[in-house]
C-alpha cells in the first residue's frame, strides 16, 4: 500500500507486538526501540516517515527524546503513553508531537491519527484550495464554501478556520490557537476562542451540538476533521 | 454458713498473696535490729554477708560505718565496696551512698548500713530509708542495721525513757515491710563490759554516753521494748501464715481503730500510740481530722500537716472531713467505716475555754453517744504542758504588734475628733462614739487588738468625758456603772462581732474551694482533648494556687515525653526530666519542698489516675503549701488526673472503632475490587479463548470481538475510578479554570456515552442566553459523566435523561435527572459516600463514580445534593460559584 516506515519508541514488549501487528497489516514498515537512546539511533540510521514515543523510558524522559529529535528531525512523532494529564499532554504537544494518544487506546484510533498526521507532513502541495467533506477553503481568495454554497465569515473566523484546515487531523491547543489567531498577548483569553469556535460551527457543522469536524479535545484544544 | 466463718476472708488473702506477688518483683530487705548502738549488728550483718559471699551470693557494700572498730574493719576484707559519692555542703566536703552507682552495678544484694541516716542535702532522697526503697524496687536485696529508738512510734516512749530525743527517726511501714528482722540482743552487762572496753565509742566519748543514755536501767527497758518488738512481729507473721494456709487459729480480725488527729504536737504522739496498737492487735487503723470554724495559726497548720502525714507514714488511712460538731462527726464517720475503738486523748483536743462555750465536754459526750465502739482515752503526757503553753499565744490573741497599735491609734483619733463636740453633745453620747469605734475595729483585728480597744477606749471616755474631766476618777456613782457597763459592752460586741467575722471568712473560704472546684470539673468536663484539658488546668492552677504549670505527660511505655508543647515554665533540663521520670515511676512527690530531691527549683508531682498514670504536673513554687492547700492541691490534681485517663480511654476506644472501620472499608474494597476486576478478565480470557480455538461464523466472532472490547472498556474504568478516586483522597486534584461553553460541555459528555445513551432520549436545555463559565473542563466533563452514566444503568430504556443548566446569581447550576427508579429515602445521605451502592446490586460498579463526582464538584467549591423527582427517578443538582462572560462578537 505504502511504504512509510513507522518507528516505535516503547519498553513494554505486549504494546510493541500489538503495534506491529496492526500497522505491519496496514502496509507500514516497521522498526522497533526500547530505550530512549536506542530510538534517537534508530531515527537517524532508519529514517522513518513518522515515530510513536512512549514518554515512560527506562533510560531517559521520553519528553528529553521528543526535545531532542525536534532538533533536527521533522517528521511527524505521535505519542502513546499511560500518562494522562492535561498538563502532560499541553506540553508534549507544545515540544512539538503532532498528536498524543493515551493507553489504553483503539488501534482504529491510531490508525487514523497515523493517517492524518503523515498526511499532514505530506501536504506541502501547492494547491491553496482544501476540501474536508463538502467544506471548501481557498486560501488565496479567503473564500470559503459549504455544500457549494458561500460561507458569511468574519474575517477572524475565516483564519480561524483556515488555521484548522491547514493543520487537519491534528490537535491544536487553546494556546496555539490564540497565539495564532489573536497574537501573543491573547495566549490567555480563551473566552474569544470559546465564542468563535461556538460561532464557526454553527456555520460549518451540520448539527452543531453535534460537531464532527470541529471537535473538541477536553481541556487541550480543539481537533479539525479527522 | 457456720463454716464460712471459719473461712480466711477472701479480701485479706487475696491482699496476702498479692503482698507476696509484690514481695517476689521486689528486693527483699533484712534489717539487724538492736536495742543500742554497739550491740554488733554492723558486725553481724557483715559476718552474714561473708557466709553469703562463700555461697557465691553477688554481695556488695553500698555503706557500712565501721566507727573503726578493729573487729568491724577486718570484716572489711574481701568484701566488693561501692565507692562513696563525694558531696560538698556549704564547703564541706561529705561522703554519702552512690545510689546511682550501686543501681548500674546491680548486686543481687548490698550492704547498706544506719537505716535511720539522715542524707545531706542535695542528695536524692532526704532519707536513707527512702534509698533503700529504690533499691528494693529496682530488684536488688538489701540488709540494714537500725536500732530500736529509731522507729517512729517508739521514739516517743525512747524519749521518755533515756531523755534523749532522736531527731532521725524511720517510719514503722519499713519496718514492717523488712522480709527479715534479726534481733541482735546482748545482756545490758555485756553491752556495758563493752563500752568500758571502749569498744564502741572512742574513750573519750564513752564516759559521757555511758552516764547520759547507757544507763542499766535504760539499757534494759530498751532491751524489754527491742524483744517485744520482734515478738510481736513473729506473732503477725504467725498469724499471717495460719492465714495463708488456711490454718484454723484465734486470730482477731475485723478490728479497726479510728484516731483523732488535731493540730497540736500531742496529736502526733496519740497517732504513734494508736500505731503500737494497732499493729499489736492487728487492727487497722483509720486517722481522722474533723475541720471545724477553728481557724488555725501558721504553726498549727504545719503541726497538722506533718500529723497527717504521719498517719499516712503508719500507713493509716486518712479521711479529712468538715462538721461543726466533733462528736456527731466522728461518730458518724467512725459506724460508716465499722470502727471498734476510737482513741482520743485525754484532755481531748479542746481549749479551756471552748469547752466552757461549748457546754458538754467533748470526751463525756463521746463517752456517752458512741454506743458499741470501744473510746480508749490516752494521756496525751508530758508535751501537753508545753502545747497549752503554745496555745496561750494562740492565733486569736497573736495578732501582730501593728494591729494592736493601729487599733490604739483608731480610738485616740476618735477621742480627739469628739473632744470639740463632747460640750454639746454630752459625754454619755460620746460613748456610743466610741463602742461604734469599737465595733468597727472588731471587723478588721482579731480578737488582741480589740480587747486591747475596749480597755483603752473605756479608760479614754474616762479620762477625757466623764466627770470631772482628765482624772481617772469617777464621782457619780451611775458614771461608775455606765464606766463598767460600757467596758463590757466593748468587750463582748468586739468579741462576738470578730468571731462572727471569722466564720465568715471560714465560710468564703470553703466556698471560694468549693468554686474552684466545680469551676475547674466544669472546664474540664467541656474540654474536647487533651491539649484542651492541661490548657484549662493550666488556667486555674495558676488562678487557685498563683503558680504556672507544667504538665508532663507520657507516652504510653511510662515515658515522659521529651517534646511537650506545653513545656513552660522555662525548658527543662535533663535531669530535672529525669526528676519527672523518677516522680512518675515512683507515684511521688519530689523536688523543692518535699523530701525527695528537695534542691530542685521546681516541684514534681505525680498525676495519678484510677488505672494509669498520665504524667507529671511541675510547679515552681514560692513557699510550702500549707496542710490546707496541700489537701485542696491534691483534690484538683486528682480532678485532673481523672480527666487526663478518662479523655485518654476514651481516645483509645475511638482509635479502636476507627482501625475498625478502616479495617471494613479495607475488605469492602477488597472485595469488591477483584470482584469487578474478574467479571471483565474472565469474559476477555474466555472471548479470546474461543475465538482461537475454533472457527466461528463472521457474525460470532464479531460478537465475541465486541465483548472483549467492552470488558476490556470497563476494566479501564474502574482502574480510571480508582486513579481518580486516589488523586482526590491525596488532594491531588488543582482544577484548571478556564472560560468555558456550557453547550460544548455538554455535548462532549454526549458524545462520549454515545453508545450508552443510544437507548434513551438525551434532552439538553441551556438557554440561549447562557454566558461562558469558569470551570475545570475535564474535571466537569468527567463528573457529569459519572452522572449520566449512572442514569443509563438504573433506567428503563426510552425514558428521558436530561441535562440543564443555568446561571443563577454568580452559581452555575447544572441538573441531570433521570426517570428510574430513584434512591429509597433513607439512603439518600449515603449515596455519595465511596463503595456505596444502590441496594440493586446486579449493575455492577465499585460504587465510586458520584463520590468521585462529589469530589470533582467540591474541588470547584461547589456543591452536589441529590433528590428524588415527583413522579420517580432522580435529579442531581450541582451548583458553582463562578465568573461569567457574556462576550459576542
Amino acid at each position: 500500500m505504502n511504504d512509510d516506515t513507522i518507528l516505535i519508541i516503547d519498553d513494554e514488549t505486549q504494546i510493541r507486538k500489538l503495534l506491529e501487528i496492526t500497522l505491519s497489516a496496514s502496509g507500514y514498515k516497521i522498526v522497533e526501540a526500547t530505550t530512549g537512546k536506542e530510538g534517537l539511533l534508530m531515527a537517524a540510521s532508519h529514517q522513518p516517515s513518522l515515530i510513536i514515543l512512549d514518554l515512560g523510558l527506562p533510560d531517559m524522559d521520553g519528553m528529553n527524546v521528543l526535545k531532542n529529535l525536534r532538533e533536527w528531525f521533522h517528521k511527524p512523532v505521535i505519542i502513546l503513553s499511560v500518562r494522562s494529564s492535561e498538563e502532560d499532554i499541553v506540553h508534549s504537544l507544545d515540544k512539538g508531537a503532532n498528536d498524543y494518544l493515551t493507553k489504553p487506546f483503539r488501534t482504529g484510533e491510531l490508525l487514523a491519527r497515523i493517517r492524518a498526521s503523515l498526511r499532514l507532513g505530506q501536504t506541502t502541495n501547492d494547491n491553496p484550495v482544501f476540501e474536508i467533506g463538502d467544506l471548501s477553503v481557498d486560501m488565496i481568495n479567503h473564500i470559503a464554501k459549504r455544500k457549494k454554497e458561500l460561507l458569511d465569515l468574519t474575517p477572524t473566523e475565516f483564519s480561524l478556520l483556515s488555521l484548522f484546515v491547514k493543520n487537519q487531523g491534528r490537535v491544536l491547543t487553546h494556546q496555539y490557537i490564540l497565539k495564532e489567531i489573536w497574537g501573543y498577548g491573547y495566549v490567555e483569553q480563551t473566552q474569544y476562542l470559546r465564542v468563535f469556535v461556538a460561532q464557526l460551527r454553527k456555520k460549518i457543522e451540520d448539527n452543531p451540538t453535534k460537531p464532527v469536524l470541529l471537535v473538541t479535545e477536553s481541556g487541550i484544544g480543539y481537533r479539525f476533521g479527522v | 454458713m457456720s463454716t464460712n466463718d471459719k473461712r480466711p476472708d477472701p479480701d485479706k488473702l487475696l491482699a496476702s498473696i498479692i503482698r507476696e506477688e509484690e514481695a517476689n518483683k521486689r528486693g527483699k530487705l533484712k534489717i539487724f535490729f538492736g536495742m543500742s548502738p554497739g550491740v554488733g549488728k554492723t558486725y553481724t550483718m557483715l559476718q552474714t554477708a561473708h557466709q553469703d559471699l562463700s555461697k557465691g551470693v553477688d554481695v556488695v557494700i553500698g555503706y557500712v560505718e565501721s566507727h573503726n572498730r578493729p573487729e568491724t574493719n577486718a570484716l572489711l576484707e574481701g568484701l566488693e565496696i561501692i565507692p562513696r559519692k563525694r558531696l560538698d555542703y556549704r564547703g564541706t566536703p561529705l561522703e554519702e551512698m552512690d545510689l546511682d552507682a550501686i543501681i548500674l552495678r546491680y548486686p543481687y544484694l548490698i550492704l547498706v548500713d544506719e537505716l535511720a541516716h539522715t542524707n545531706v542535702e542535695g542528695s536524692r532522697h532526704a532519707k536513707r530509708y527512702q534509698d533503700i526503697q529504690e533499691l528494693l524496687d529496682n530488684g536488688i536485696n538489701v540488709y540494714t542495721t537500725v536500732n530500736i529508738q529509731h522507729l517512729e512510734s517508739r521514739n516517743d516512749t525512747v524519749a521518755q525513757i533515756t531523755g534523749v530525743t532522736m531527731k532521725e527517726t524511720i517510719p514503722d511501714e519499713i519496718f514492717e515491710m523488712a522480709d527479715d528482722v534479726e534481733l541482735i540482743d546482748v545482756t545490758p552487762n555485756v553491752l556495758l563490759d563493752r563500752l568500758a572496753e571502749g569498744k564502741v565509742y572512742a574513750p573519750a566519748q564513752s564516759k559521757e554516753a555511758v552516764q547520759n543514755f547507757f544507763r542499766k536501767g535504760n539499757i534494759t527497758a530498751l532491751r524489754e521494748m527491742s524483744l517485744r518488738l520482734v515478738a510481736d512481729r513473729v506473732d503477725k507473721q504467725l498469724r499471717s501464715y495460719m492465714q495463708q494456709k488456711q490454718i484454723q487459729g484465734p486470730w482477731k480480725s475485723g478490728l479497726h481503730l479510728l484516731v483523732l488527729v488535731g493540730p497540736s504536737k500531742s496529736s502526733a504522739k496519740l497517732i504513734r500510740w494508736a500505731k503500737n496498737l494497732s499493729y499489736t492487735m492487728g487492727a487497722n487503723l483509720v486517722a481522722l481530722h474533723v475541720e471545724n470554724t477553728q481557724v488555725l495559726s501558721e504553726e498549727q497548720q504545719e503541726q497538722l500537716s506533718k500529723n497527717i502525714d504521719l498517719a499516712r507514714q503508719f500507713g493509716a488511712e486518712v479521711i479529712i472531713t468538715s462538721g461543726n460538731d466533733l462528736v456527731s462527726t466522728t461518730l458518724d464517720i467512725a459506724r460508716k467505716e465499722n470502727i471498734t475503738h476510737i482513741i482520743i486523748g485525754k484532755s481531748g483536743k479542746q481549749s479551756f475555754l471552748s469547752s466552757l462555750l461549748t457546754r458538754d465536754n467533748f470526751v463525756n459526750r463521746l463517752l456517752k453517744e458512741s454506743g458499741e465502739i470501744d473510746i480508749y482515752i490516752i494521756e496525751p503526757g508530758f508535751e501537753t504542758k508545753q502545747y497549752k503553753k503554745k496555745l496561750s499565744a494562740s492565733p486569736d490573741f497573736s495578732s501582730s504588734f501593728k494591729s494592736y497599735l493601729l487599733a490604739i491609734l483608731a480610738v485616740l483619733i476618735a477621742v480627739i475628733l469628739c473632744l470639740p463636740v463632747s460640750a454639746e453633745t454630752g459625754y454619755q453620747s460620746i460613748s456610743f462614739i466610741l463602742l461604734f469605734v469599737v465595733l468597727i475595729l472588731s471587723m478588721l483585728f482579731r480578737l488582741g487588738p480589740i480587747m486591747l480597744a475596749s480597755a483603752v477606749s473605756a479608760v479614754a471616755w474616762n479620762f477625757f468625758f466623764i466627770p470631772p474631766q482628765y482624772t481617772v476618777k469617777i464621782t457619780k456613782p451611775e458614771d461608775l456603772l455606765a464606766f463598767c457597763m460600757f467596758f463590757i459592752v466593748a468587750l463582748v460586741t468586739g468579741t462576738l462581732t470578730s468571731k462572727v467575722r471569722k466564720q465568715e471568712l471560714l465560710t468564703r473560704k470553703r466556698e471560694e474551694k468549693t468554686n474552684a472546684l466545680f469551676h475547674l470539673t466544669s472546664q474540664l468536663a467541656s474540654a474536647e482533648n487533651t491539649k484542651k484539658i492541661i490548657e484549662v488546668a493550666k488556667e486555674d492552677i495558676n488562678k487557685y494556687f498563683s503558680v504556672e504549670a507544667c504538665f508532663l505527660l507520657q507516652d504510653g511505655d511510662g515515658k515522659l515525653k521529651k517534646k511537650q508543647n506545653n513545656a513552660k515554665p522555662g525548658n527543662f533540663t535533663e535531669s530535672e526530666y529525669s526528676i519527672a521520670q523518677w516522680v512518675l515511676k515512683h507515684s511521688k512527690k519530689a523536688g523543692k519542698f518535699t523530701d525527695t530531691l528537695s534542691l530542685s527549683d521546681y516541684s514534681f508531682y505525680p498525676l495519678k489516675g484510677i488505672k494509669t498514670k498520665p504524667g507529671v504536673v511541675v510547679i515552681k513554687p514560692n513557699k510550702k503549701f500549707n496542710g490546707e492547700t496541700e489537701l485542696f492541691w491534691d483534690t484538683f490534681l486528682t480532678q485532673i488526673s481523672n480527666t487526663l485517663e478518662h479523655h485518654h480511654f476514651a481516645q483509645q476506644a475511638k482509635k479502636a472503632n476507627l482501625l475498625d472501620e478502616s479495617d471494613k472499608l479495607y475488605k469492602t474494597l477488597f472485595n469488591s475490587i477483584s470482584h469487578e476486576l474478574r467479571i471483565p478478565i474472565a469474559t476477555i480470557m474466555g472471548a479470546s479463548d474461543t475465538l482461537l480455538a475454533e472457527t466461528y461464523p463472521e457474525k460470532v466472532r464479531n460478537e465475541l470481538y465486541t465483548e472483549i472490547l467492552t470488558a476490556s472498556g470497563r476494566l479501564n474504568r474502574l482502574v480510571e475510578n480508582l486513579l481518580n478516586i486516589s488523586r482526590l483522597e491525596t488532594g491531588k486534584i488543582a482544577p484548571h479554570i478556564d472560560w468555558c461553553d456550557i453547550n460544548d460541555l455538554f455535548n462532549k459528555v454526549a458524545d462520549n456515552l454515545q453508545e450508552d445513551l443510544k437507548p434513551y432520549h438525551l434532552d439538553m436545555v441551556v438557554p440561549s442566553s447562557m454566558p461562558l463559565v469558569k470551570l475545570d473542563f475535564g474535571l466537569m466533563e468527567q463528573a457529569l459523566h459519572n452522572l449520566a452514566y449512572n442514569s443509563c444503568k438504573y433506567s428503563k430504556s426510552g425514558t428521558t435523561i436530561r441535562l440543564k443548566s443555568f446561571y443563577d446569581n454568580g452559581y452555575l447550576i447544572i441538573q441531570e435527572m433521570d426517570r428510574g427508579q430513584g434512591f429509597p429515602a433513607d439512603t439518600l445521605p449515603f449515596v455519595f459516600n465511596k463503595f456505596y451502592r444502590a441496594g440493586n446490586q446486579s449493575t455492577g460498579g465499585l460504587g465510586l463514580g458520584l463520590s468521585i463526582t462529589k469530589g470533582f464538584v467540591e474541588a470547584h467549591k461547589g456543591t452536589i445534593s441529590v433528590e428524588n423527582r415527583q413522579h420517580g427517578g432522580a435529579r442531581f443538582t450541582i451548583k458553582i460559584p463562578t465568573e461569567v462572560s457574556y462576550i459576542n462578537i
